[in-house]
């Protein structure tokens, strides 16, 4: 099957991830859908226990398939991943698709050199000899910007600083020049003008290969640097999608509204209290009823008559755009409007 | 006390972490230049923010200041008293006056200890007993911190991560302090959960006037909790300010790195300056000579390399804004270079 412009390369549809643990079944990820195109970045956001990251091990397949039950469909450039046999997606991993991880001093192996870690995956999937190997690690680690790549290549993990540790995270998932690349939050243990390294190293390299990224973070300034479409989860559902203007210019999903009002800004006013969303993310042990969110949203009683925690809103996505909330337009066009004439005065 | 004595007076302060090497004798070999000659000063409900990036010393400042470490050299003055090298003794009196809350809200709370006994603990310890008793103090601080006080006997694994910083505020609190250190209060805790603690801890600080050494990577919270800013790199500080002149007028060509790396969500504003700096942090066993910062500085010349450029008030800084550059950027003037490939950036 070949694949157009118009098709996705990733293809996500009603996905469902839930674990069984001793305490019940964790619902960690409930009902996702989402398409991503060559040469995109989508931008997951979401808090802790929202399920992004979850969503991402799925796809590349790594849950433990014993204690995990998986539902709906992956679809990888026309290939469905779900029930796929474990030596199609070992095949896939590091070849077609590959992964950032968040703490690279953990992803990387003490024992061995960071060159012999780049060569590994391309002499797996590649059959490459050593020499051959090694060649496209100096390769590698030069273009994404390590100084003396010649001898840094022989180096252990620990004889690298953080920045220069994800960098060499970043080669590797590099290697065999994978088409969908996912980083879980891959800058979040790093400084601020270190991030601003990488992502602008990611974008280069997209810009290059067109690789399709999808990037997890916590972070919306993050999603507004470097994301083309937006997805926001809240307790293992999508709650709002768009293109990374429209999410943060009109937002319209209380939650998103809630993320953005209590960040401060390095021009917004001081000493004012914040803004901050009440309660805490819910387990997903036990998830509220309706809405996942109506514990902690301040509309829920404009919506009234106890809908939000009744019946689930659903998630209508016209044109890459929608949100799952049962405000109507109307409300939500007046809270905008309320919150551009609160910037104003 | 007159009131030109500041709370807190920290001049040249020093910490050098000794590396020691070789065998059968073991003998220090180098030293780790974690925090090198730091002049500050803290007045009475003031709250102060140390920002910077990892390794810069700002952690190692804030135990400096509490005494939890012992100084190389340099001077901590609490309230007019050196505290440099006063011993546990001589310390007692003034540790309850000063207390920390710390980052991990899980790994700073002990599991086996209740609530009640996590925050009476101090209590105990500096043979506090308040009007009503201990556990009647307890309830109110609970109540203070906006938990419940009937949760006095709950262990900290019944909480959230913010609940949990919200007993450490508490604890923080017990002994009513004059100042609070806090090391990366938020950092930890999730996006929704980081404006709950921010405004408890604002809260505080007005309500109780409590002064506060606010330790934090992040720009934009430590401008919305601090008055003052202190930018730190390399164990100096480069720059120190009202938070307005530093925000708006950054003189040191790292604070203005620093801010333009911040990510902000917003798409609608004219694009922002980006500078992006090349390399790492040196290694603070071997920092660069003159200034630290030069090595990633776009404008080092040989004057950096020979000489340290002094904290002292700029050409054109308010007092009180002091910046340690030779070449202190001028606002609204020739725009920094653009290190950086990306055409977002150059358009």
């Amino acid at each position: 099957m070949t694949s157009t412009d118009q098709q996705p390369f990733l293809s996500v549809k009603d996905l469902k991830v839930h674990f069984s643990t001793e305490d019940g079944v964790v619902k960690a990820v409930d009902g996702l859908s989402f398409d991503l195109m060559r040469g995109k970045t989508l931008g997951i956001v979401g808090e802790s226990g929202s399920g992004k990251s979850v969503t991402n091990l799925t796809i590349l397949g790594l849950h433990n398939p014993d204690s995990t039950a998986v539902e709906g469909s992956i679809e990888l450039d026309g290939q469905e991943l779900n029930g796929a046999p474990e030596k199609t997606l070992e095949h896939l991993r590091g070849n077609k698709m590959a992964m950032i991880f968040q703490d690279a001093l953990a992803s990387l192996s003490p024992y061995h050199t960071i060159g012999a870690q780049i060569g590994e995956v391309y002499r797996k999937h590649k059959g490459a000899s050593k020499k051959e190997a090694r060649e496209r690690a100096i390769e590698m680690l030069r273009r994404v910007g390590i100084p003396q790549p010649e001898s840094r290549v022989d180096n252990y993990p620990h004889e690298f600083s953080g920045g220069m540790r994800q960098r060499a995270m970043i080669a590797m998932a590099l290697v065999c020049d994978p088409e969908l690349l996912i980083a879980d939050e891959p800058t979040t243990a790093l400084d601020v003008t270190v991030q601003a390294q990488i992502m602008d190293l990611l974008k280069d390299l997209q810009r290059e290969f067109g690789t399709a990224i999808i990037f997890i973070t916590h972070d919306l300034g993050v999603i507004a640097d470097i994301a083309d479409e937006v997805l926001v989860m809240y307790g293992g559902r999508c709650v709002e999608r768009g293109t990374k203007k429209e999410v943060l210019r009109s937002p319209q999903h209380p939650y998103t509204w809630g993320l953005l009002a209590s960040m401060p800004s390095l021009d917004g006013p001081v000493d004012v209290p914040l803004n901050p969303i009440p309660g805490s993310p819910p387990s997903l042990l036990n998830p509220p009823s309706g809405c996942r969110f109506h514990p902690r949203c301040a509309f829920a009683e404009k919506v009234g008559g106890n809908r939000c925690a009744t019946e689930s809103p659903v998630l209508e996505i016209t044109d890459g755009r929608g949100s799952a909330c049962h405000l109507t337009d109307e409300q939500r066009t007046e809270h905008l409007a309320d919150l551009t004439a609160a910037k104003h005065h | 006390m007159s009131s030109t004595t500041p709370l807190l007076d920290v001049s040249g302060l020093t910490k050098h972490f000794p590396i020691k090497g070789g065998f059968p004798i073991r003998r220090t070999v180098g030293a780790v230049q974690a925090v090198d000659g730091l002049d500050f000063q803290v007045a009475e409900g003031e709250s102060l923010g140390l920002v910077g990036e990892s390794g810069c010393g700002k952690s190692t400042t804030g135990r400096l200041i509490t005494r939890l470490l012992e100084p190389t050299a340099g001077k901590v003055s609490y309230r007019g008293q050196d505290i440099t090298h006063a011993n546990r003794k001589e310390l007692a009196p003034i540790r309850s006056e000063i207390q920390m809350i710390f980052q991990d809200p899980y790994a700073s709370l002990n599991p086996r200890h209740t609530v009640g006994k996590i925050i009476s603990g101090p209590m105990e310890i500096n043979n506090v007993n308040p009007a009503g008793g201990r556990e009647n103090r307890v309830r109110e601080l609970l109540e203070i911190v906006g938990l419940n006080p009937e949760h006095y006997n709950r262990f900290p694994h019944e909480f959230s991560g913010g609940q949990r910083q919200r007993i450490g505020v508490a604890r923080a609190l017990a002994l009513q302090p004059k100042l609070i250190v806090a090391d990366e209060p938020v950092s930890a805790l999730d996006v929704s959960i980081q404006a709950q603690v921010v405004n408890l801890l604002q809260k505080v600080q007005k309500e109780l006037g409590i002064a506060f050494v606010f330790i934090a990577h992040d720009l934009a919270i430590v401008r919305h909790f601090s008055q003052r800013v202190a930018v730190m790199y390399l164990g100096k500080i480069v720059e120190i300010a009202d938070r307005e002149d530093l925000y708006d007028n950054p003189r040191h060509p790292y604070t203005r790195a620093l801010l333009s790396a911040v990510p902000e969500a917003t798409v609608d504003a004219e694009p922002r300056e980006r500078i992006r700096l090349v390399g790492d942090v040196p290694s603070p066993i071997n920092p660069p000579s003159g200034c630290r910062f030069r090595t990633r500085c776009w404008k080092a010349t040989e004057k950096c390399a020979t000489e340290a450029p002094p904290l002292v008030q700029a050409d054109g800084n308010k007092p009180g804004h002091l910046t340690a550059c030779h070449y202190p950027e001028v606002r609204d003037t020739v725009p920094a270079p653009r290190l950086s490939k990306d055409p977002e950036a150059a358009a």
